[in-house]
């Protein structure tokens, strides 16, 4: 499927997302209501069938947060990234799509080890890289470490 | 001490009818054997370990100056060369190996990362500004990564070191 025809399916089945075509791939922003509902279309329907999750992050904003979602049907060889704005950045919440890809086990806890969001419903929810007792999410902006030397 | 003289054994032969007397000194004989004996702990934790393999192997071959036996255990081990970045959370494990190992021990810091934390990652959360904050360090080798000419100049440099070592009489100062 083209990007274009992509569009026109993904709006058919849920009109409230939006598109942003300024990058290499599509982009979807899709909001945290609705999110476990379209990642489980995109993955289940015939026509979209998103088989592999290819990478799945967060990007600090400062004023929210963003999580990204790199999705690849290999049946049809097409691409769309999934974005969902986190307002909350005290103590940000979204839906794990660890049962739909198993691969965002480990994603998901790279997410939560690095920028502290949390992933409702993930089998294994802890640190994977840093240390148990580290203190605090080394890739979010606001995150104060001594040791580093600021210019 | 001249070029020549330092990989000759540290003695003097007394002619006598049937044979000769040798006459040197314990710390000499000592640390001949230990100099030329240093068996090196295999660790290394990024680019630069393939540098020191590379010094390893036949091209470079650092067994011409006795460091050919890397022990894969620390209480086997004399020398550990720190070849890479270490992060927070390879220090708690350097540090114990670094302890496990038996008294004289010695280390080398092999490029940048170890020595400051690297030019790279210097300024990271997770990367330990200089080896040195955990456990001492005898000799630095600058580079990213060093050549192995570089890491056998510091193992030799380092054999120097021990030459000048002294378990018997008051301690020497390094000449040059």
């Amino acid at each position: 499927m083209t990007n274009e025809e992509l569009k026109v399916s993904v709006s058919a089945l849920y009109p409230a997302i939006t598109f942003d075509e300024t990058g290499e791939f599509l982009n979807a922003i899709s909001s945290v209501a609705e999110f476990r509902s379209v990642m489980k279309t995109l993955r289940h329907n015939k026509e979209l069938e998103f088989d592999f999750l290819f990478c799945l992050t967060c990007i600090d904003w400062k004023t929210h947060l963003m999580m990204v979602y790199h999705l690849m049907s290999k049946t049809h060889k097409h691409v769309l990234v999934l974005k969902v704005k986190l307002d909350d950045t005290k103590d940000p919440q979204i839906e794990s799509v660890a049962d739909i890809w198993k691969t965002a086990i480990f994603h998901e806890r790279e997410v939560f080890d690095l920028f502290g969001v949390n992933f409702k419903n993930h089998p294994d929810m802890r640190r994977i890289l840093l240390d148990e007792s580290w203190d605090g999410f080394p890739l979010r902006k606001n995150y104060v470490d001594e040791n580093m030397i600021s210019i | 001490m001249a070029e020549t003289e330092k990989m000759i054994f540290p003695a003097q032969l007394h002619q006598t009818a049937d044979g000769g007397i040798v006459v040197s000194k314990l710390d000499d004989i000592i640390n001949w054997a230990r100099s030329n004996s240093l068996w090196p702990l295999v660790f290394g934790t990024s680019c630069c370990a393939i540098e020191m393999m590379s010094a390893a192997d036949a091209k470079y071959d650092w067994s011409r100056f006795g460091f050919e036996v890397a022990r894969a255990t620390p209480r086997q081990a004399d020398l550990i060369i720190v070849a890479g970045t270490i992060v927070m959370k390879m220090a708690p494990v350097l540090k114990r190996l670094y302890d496990q190992m038996p008294d004289p021990k010695y280390v080398i810091a092999m490029g940048a990362c170890t020595i400051s934390g690297g030019p790279f990652f210097y300024n990271t959360y997770s990367v330990v500004k200089g080896v040195d904050h955990v456990i001492p360090v005898d000799v630095y080798i600058p580079g990213c990564p060093p050549r192995p000419e570089a890491l056998l100049h510091a193992m030799i440099t380092l054999q120097e070191k021990i030459k000048n070592e002294t378990y018997f009489g008051p301690s020497k100062t390094i000449e040059k």
